[in-house]
């Protein structure tokens, strides 16, 4: 059984002291010793910004992707070997921004990955820059009169598109964060769990203190029902999107187990030879 | 040998009627070679089916045609000029008219009519092959036999109404037309040989090379790759997913190559473009993923449904920064069936981006092959150096060097799921245990150890291939379907008498210097073919200092029409005769 420190490296960190993304990362290592993973068959998908660095500081299969493409590198490496445990991690700007596209396919594909979003509404690898979940007249070196974009609702359109399993955490709650992380993994589909994860440096206004008074822990409300989407959506709607807990999750099969004829002894290990009686079978349409 | 062309509306069922006809000649043990002009539009428009059919092999277009079926007027219009004696074979329905300088024999039939005779006007195009099977001299049972053959799960009924509409227009053509000298092909020689495309080969060698994810996006004229690929994976346990775009199906090949599979897209131009960013990743990352792309006419949209040659500078040199890669190029069917499997075996080996470079012409057109050509069981599987458990369990607490630099420049793999092998791989600079790194020592190891890695190709395949004598007095090279149009201008050219060779690359990055020097020593003149404007071959013929401005002559083409032999023998004769007054 694998211990927190068989999920941790020697590698000295290149985040800013104080960053969110610590919180991320000691969550994610929790989770994962919380659901019996072990390093040599957990992988990790992380895409580029200070969240990006994350395989650094974690003892797992890393790989460390194009801005944005974290989710289809995932995805191929799930299908290539389906007995990994496969987690992907990227900011709010991998996610939302360069990479939207791939995440709503990611959403209605449903293939069994974690997406573990690093969420500071800034973009801090660049320097401060606005993001697409930064709120409307925030200021930063390209918006010096403030934003003039509309954020985007990354919960809502994660519910809206498919998902089977929303959540939200914080990275200061540490122990809801973990256990989304680990529900997330559990979850037989492809989850999605937005951690607000501040910026020290670039980020002025929503900080730790702004969450902590703002954000609305589902956790306290018993009547909330997860398993609803139009209450989701509304919930969501009517507190723009700043709760933590688990938001929404359905019954899922994931992508993996409904594709036609595809194996349960992972890809990687199988023999690919093609039979006799196969290859015949496939030329005879050339006759 | 002879050219039969149909020509009518899209949507007319002209592909299938050229289909029957390719299919039945190469089953009597002729040879095919079938391709058509078509426009990027489901139906509507004027489309064409040619099918050249020999008693040895055809690979090449031609200008020539010998029948033409014409379902409307505008097929004349633009094609009876392509007859020289031949026969054109006219629905009397749209009242067809020979133009007064076409020197044919205009046979007009009431296709139309005859086909609802028995049943449908669909069957027309059955008409038109009874009638042609007719002009050609071909027996009609062979034809009765596919017939049943294909329409079998319709019922005796479609068999029958079929048959006896292919007998209509061959009885017609003997009865109307009894004094008409056919046009005849010289025997048969059975054997047991397919029709089948580049794209079919590509995605058959594959499927035989362990390839058993394939993520894609369609584009014309990549697609049939991936249609291909969802009918037969299920057989085999592997999966197709038809992506949001082409930078995710790049990346998600990426990750599965990351997980140890074998997994490849395909596309052509305008996908190729979106996907240099994961060549880039893969080729930094060290990742093994191959890529084919159909080239068609660029840039941008470009002419979709055209051939070209044209991505040569982007597939060897696309993207930012210096990503190495590997870069094939088959020019036959025979031999994308063997890229498309060994490009996965090289992947693994050089754990690098490997790039099959078809074109449309290859990629689309059908023609005949060898059936033992296509021995998919038994190709051969490497998967490259990896470290075993025992290797990583000696490690004790040491970190895995993921990027270890070694004597070949290949850093064994490990793959995921092995324990202690854990690592990080990725796009940023890093050292060999894969960790980030900005040391310059270390940045110009790892960028030596990329570039250096890949001369193993040159030892795994031929990177030229030569037909003719060495010290031909010119030699013709070309890469991907324009070798078809060399190879038959070079026998048109050896038939007039004079010393001719034909050479192609079969390995277009790293580039072949050491076989290409060697091979082309002797040769007094090379004309480069190439199907692009700017004359990329030579390009990269300059760049590896092979190109001899006094020997080289350069022949370009990229009006979207695919090289006839006949003016690459136009080109080539001048040249020939010209050499010849100089030396003798």
């Amino acid at each position: 059984m694998a211990t927190l420190q068989d999920f941790k490296t020697e590698e000295k960190s290149w985040w800013c002291p104080g960053c969110g993304d610590f919180g991320v990362l000691a969550a994610m290592q929790k989770a994962l010793v919380a659901v019996g993973a072990e390093p040599r068959t957990t992988a990790i998908v992380a895409g580029i910004g200070c969240s990006g660095k994350l395989g650094n500081y974690i003892n797992s299969y890393n790989i460390h992707v194009t801005h944005g493409r974290t989710l289809p590198a995932a995805l191929g490496l799930k299908l290539a070997n389906r007995d990994l445990l496969v987690l992907a991690a990227g900011g709010d700007g991998d996610a939302y921004a360069i990479g939207m596209g791939h995440f709503m396919h990611a959403l209605r594909r449903n293939v069994n990955v974690t997406y573990i979003v690093m969420d500071n509404h800034v973009y801090g690898l660049t320097k401060g820059q606005t993001s697409p979940t930064s709120e409307s007249g925030f200021k930063t070196k390209t918006t010096p009169k403030g934003s003039i974009d509309r954020p985007v609702h990354p919960l809502m359109l994660a519910v809206s598109a498919g998902a089977t399993f929303v959540a939200q955490g914080f990275s200061s709650w540490q122990p809801q964060l973990a256990r989304l992380i680990q529900q997330g993994i559990q979850h037989p589909g492809f989850a999605l769990i937005n951690v607000i994860s501040p910026c020290v440096t670039y980020n002025k206004v929503n900080t730790y203190d702004w969450y902590k008074k703002t954000l609305l822990n589902l956790d306290d409300d018993p009547s909330y029902n997860p398993h609803s989407r139009p209450e989701a959506l509304a919930r969501l709607d009517a507190t723009d999107e700043l709760v933590t807990g688990l938001i929404y999750q359905e019954e899922s099969e994931p992508y993996e187990t409904q594709i036609a004829g595809f194996r349960d002894t992972p890809l990687v290990a199988q023999d690919w030879h093609v039979d006799n009686a196969t290859w015949n079978q496939i030329l005879k349409s050339f006759e | 040998m002879i050219a039969w062309k149909i020509g009518g509306e899209q949507g007319e069922g002209i592909d299938s009627t050229g289909d029957v006809l390719s299919t039945v000649a190469n089953r009597m043990g002729y040879f095919v070679y079938g391709y058509k002009h078509f426009s990027s539009r489901i139906k509507g428009g004027h489309t064409t089916y040619k099918v050249r059919i020999s008693a040895s092999r055809v690979e090449a277009a031609t200008e020539h045609t010998d029948i033409l079926v014409a379902l409307n007027q505008e097929t004349i219009a633009k094609h009876a000029g392509e007859l020289d004696g031949g026969f054109l074979l006219a629905d009397t329905a749209f009242k067809p008219v020979l133009p007064d300088h076409v020197n044919a024999t205009l046979i007009a039939l009431p296709l139309a009519d005859m086909a609802k005779s028995h049943g449908s006007i669909l069957m027309r195009n059955m008409v038109a092959v009874g009638a042609s099977a007719a002009l050609i001299n071909l027996p009609t049972e062979p034809f009765l036999a596919y017939i049943e053959s294909k329409f079998k799960a319709k019922g005796d009924s479609i068999v029958a109404a079929n048959q006896s509409a292919l007998l209509n227009g061959y009885q017609h053509i003997r009865q109307e037309y009894p004094n008409f000298s056919s046009l005849t092909l010289p025997p048969p020689t059975p054997g047991d040989r397919l029709v089948l495309t580049g794209n079919d080969a590509l995605a058959l060698g594959a499927l035989a090379g362990g390839c058993r994810i394939m993520c894609g996006y369609p584009i014309t004229p990549a697609t049939d790759i991936m249609e291909s690929l969802s009918k037969w994976f299920p057989l085999v346990g592997g999966v197709v997913v038809q992506m949001e775009d082409e930078l995710g199906s790049i990346t998600a090949c990426i990750g599965a190559g990351y997980g140890g599979a074998r997994a490849m897209t395909a596309t052509s131009g305008p996908g190729f473009s979106l996907m240099q960013e994961g060549i880039g990743l893969a080729s930094m990352a060290e990742i093994p993923v191959i890529i084919v792309d159909t080239q068609r006419s660029g840039p941008s949209t470009g002419m979709p449904t055209k051939p070209e040659q044209s991505d040569l500078m982007a597939m060897i040199y696309g993207g930012h920064g210096d990503g190495p890669r590997v870069v094939l190029a088959p020019s036959s069917p025979e031999e994308t069936f063997e890229d498309g499997y060994q490009a996965f075996n090289i992947a693994d080996i050089l754990q690098t981006p490997v790039i099959i470079a078809t074109d449309l012409a290859l990629a689309l057109w059908s023609q005949t092959v060898e059936r033992s050509a296509l021995d998919g069981p038994s190709v051969p599987i490497d998967r490259g150096a990896t470290v075993t458990a025992d290797e990583l369990r000696a490690l004790g607490d040491s970190v895995f060097l993921r990027y270890a630099i070694t004597a070949d420049h290949i850093s064994p793999r490990a793959l995921p799921g092995t324990a202690n092998g854990q690592h990080l791989a990725t796009g940023v600079e890093h050292q060999p245990n894969g960790k980030v790194s900005e040391d310059p020592v270390n940045r110009s190891r790892m960028m030596d150890k990329r570039l250096a890695k890949l001369a193993k190709v040159h030892e795994m395949r031929p990177g030229i291939k030569w037909e003719g004598p060495a010290d031909a007095d010119l030699v013709m090279l070309a890469i991907g379907s324009t070798v078809g149009a060399i190879r038959e201008a070079k026998e048109i050219l050896v038939a007039e008498g004079y010393r001719v060779a034909i050479s192609w690359l079969r390995t277009l990055s790293p580039f072949p210097t050491a076989e290409f020097r060697q091979a082309f020593a002797q040769a007094r003149k090379i004309l480069i073919v190439e199907q692009n404007a700017t004359g990329q071959l030579a390009l990269l013929m300059r760049q590896a200092g092979v190109f001899d401005p006094l020997r080289c002559e350069q022949l370009l083409k990229y009006d979207g029409v695919q090289f006839f032999p006949s003016e690459i023998v136009s080109r080539a004769r001048p040249l020939l005769t010209q050499y010849a007054e100089v030396t003798h």
